[in-house]
């Protein structure tokens, strides 16, 4: 059902540059968004305007650029803050989701994880999310435990529950999965999470960028996402904390901005989020996501969300029409998110890349970085077809006519 | 490059029905590798027989047209030989082998994985250590 005024996808094209490359003599037709998206000219813009206009260091600069950065900086900590529901003091600037789980991992992990500990995850997680806690159980003789999968590529909820009752110290699980698309009931998860005592982390890398995304109303401790995932520039993300656990936690690196006041045996440290801030933040890149959160809001994620369900939609309906065409997770576009993933007969996913590249398609092939949800599925890789605002109906006829392509080259 | 050119019918043949497929049950090299790019896997086992020659090879894996086609013309190329050609093999013969295709940066290391198990078993048989020059991936 509509509940938003369709997408105009020709306008939205116009406002992506890179859209009107060519690629091999044919037209780009990019289903890569899973893995990093393209950007509007506001953003390239806003690169630009602070590089040519204002750049400056933040934050101790007494003079008008200085102010003028720190002003473009802050503003897009309330904005990116605001398009994800917490408040601007929440919201920690790093280079992206991996770097907010190892954060969680050192600064959260160290004071509170202990020897004989249990930490949760899901099978179906992006590697980010399961070998910062791998690496912090080691450490600490603690036991990583990993809810597992439905047949229908959702996450086995009774089992969940029986590995609460173990009384884990996190629960970390993915908003959605960049491969089966399953989109997580995970203001539920934390909710029980919550009931034994756990710290929570959402890797929302790839919700923020697809869905409307509220961290309050979901209710975990942490909320990790990437702003070049979202049309934003790569090299900046973020953390979203609960603000008391934040206080609480020990800093991630230690350096400049960081600090409060420096003696030559301690330190006192800066309020948060600067205190997770050490060292020249990514001033400009943290400014293009401002940018991005901008016009993602201009176009509205009710209306993202709704666009890429209507293509999922039509993509599994056509797709399926092609010889040899199986699709992994769940079959209810209404629970997937923005992603396609699929394998054709026996033709290995590199070698459909390297076919459908001739026709200027662009997917992904290979493990998407999360060799256990694989080994899961029993394959030992996938192609993937993700879409964002500027995709089309026309997109999937493409990648139709390039799979048709690669059954005849293959002999399907 | 032109993705027909690439998957000839050479190399649809040999992933589909690859020769010298399976294990042996007495080997004296046992090699394997991953291409973390793509996820393809090679092992190799070689019987090496009087004067050093290669007696049997065999090979398993999995993974894209070109690697696995490609591990299976190598062990094809290899067999008779002495363990002393694998020091002179290049990547160049792997790719008049695979009749030349136009791979681009990023599948060259797929059809050069056999070679590198290749090499790196006899190499180690031989007491020595390949470091592999040829088939470091830019991209990886």
């Amino acid at each position: 059902m509509l509940k938003t005024e369709p997408l105009d996808v020709e306008r939205v094209r116009a406002d992506f540059p890179i859209l009107k490359r060519e690629v091999h003599g044919k037209k780009l037709v990019y289903l890569d968004n899973a893995a990093t998206t393209q950007k509007p000219q506001s953003v390239i813009d806003a690169l630009v305007d602070y590089y040519s206009r204002y750049n400056s260091n933040v934050h101790r600069s007494v003079h008008t650029l200085g102010e003028e950065a720190t002003a473009a900086y802050e503003a897009s900590r309330e904005k990116t803050a605001k398009f994800v529901g917490a408040p601007a003091k929440g919201l920690v600037f790093l280079r992206g989701t991996t770097e907010a789980t190892n954060l969680v991992r050192f600064a959260w992990g160290e004071g509170n994880v202990k020897k004989g500990d249990v930490l949760v995850t899901t099978l179906m997680e992006h590697h980010s999310n399961i070998v910062p806690w791998q690496l912090l159980a080691k450490k600490k003789e603690a036991t990583l435990k990993f809810v597992g999968l439905n047949e229908d590529g959702t996450l086995d909820m009774g089992q969940y529950e029986n590995l609460l009752k173990e009384s884990p110290k996190l629960v970390a699980v993915t908003h959605s999965s960049n491969v089966l698309g399953t989109i997580n009931d995970v203001a539920e998860i934390c909710s029980k999470a919550k009931r034994v005592g756990a710290t929570t982390v959402v890797d929302g890398a790839q919700s923020v960028p697809h869905m409307p995304v509220n961290v309050e109303s979901i209710g975990c401790d942490f909320y990790a996402f990437s702003g070049h995932k979202m049309l934003g520039p790569t090299g900046i993300g973020a953390l979203v904390g609960k603000k008391q656990l934040l206080e609480s936690m020990e800093p991630f690196h230690g350096g400049g901005e960081m600090i409060k006041e420096v003696f030559p045996d301690r330190s006192t440290w800066n309020d948060v989020p600067y205190k997770f801030e050490a060292g020249t933040v990514n001033i400009a890149d943290a400014i293009g996501l401002g940018a991005a959160v901008d016009y993602l809001s201009m176009i509205g994620m009710d209306r993202v969300r709704e666009h890429e369900l209507r293509l999922v939609e039509y993509a599994l309906e056509t797709l399926a029409k092609v010889k040899g065409f199986h699709q992994y997770g769940p079959t209810d576009p209404n629970r997937k998110g923005g992603v396609v993933s699929f394998n054709l007969a026996d033709v290995h996913p590199h070698d459909l890349a390297t076919i459908l590249d001739d026709e200027g398609i662009a997917i992904r092939s290979g493990h998407h970085c999360a060799q256990l949800l694989m080994r899961w599925l029993d394959v030992a890789a996938t192609s993937r077809a993700s879409f964002h605002v500027y995709n089309s109906y026309d997109d999937v006829d493409a990648l139709k006519a390039g799979l048709e392509k690669a059954g005849v080259i293959f002999k399907i | 490059m032109s993705s027909a050119d690439i998957y000839r019918e050479l190399i649809l043949d040999y992933y589909r029905n690859p020769r010298n497929f399976g294990k042996l049950e007495k080997f004296d090299i046992d090699s394997r590798d991953t291409n973390p790019l793509c996820g393809d896997e090679i092992e190799m086992q070689i019987r090496v027989g009087d004067g050093q020659k290669i007696e049997e090879i065999k090979f398993t894996g999995k993974g894209c047209a070109i690697s696995q086609a490609s591990a299976s013309l190598l062990t094809e190329l290899a067999k008779g030989k002495k363990l002393g050609w694998v020091r002179e093999v290049a990547k160049e013969d792997v790719f008049k082998m695979l009749g030349d295709p136009d791979l681009g940066p990023s599948r060259v290391k797929c059809a050069l994985l056999g070679m590198k198990v290749l090499k790196t078993g006899v190499y180690g048989y031989l007491g020595a250590h390949y470091d592999d020059p040829e088939t470091s991936d830019p991209m990886a």
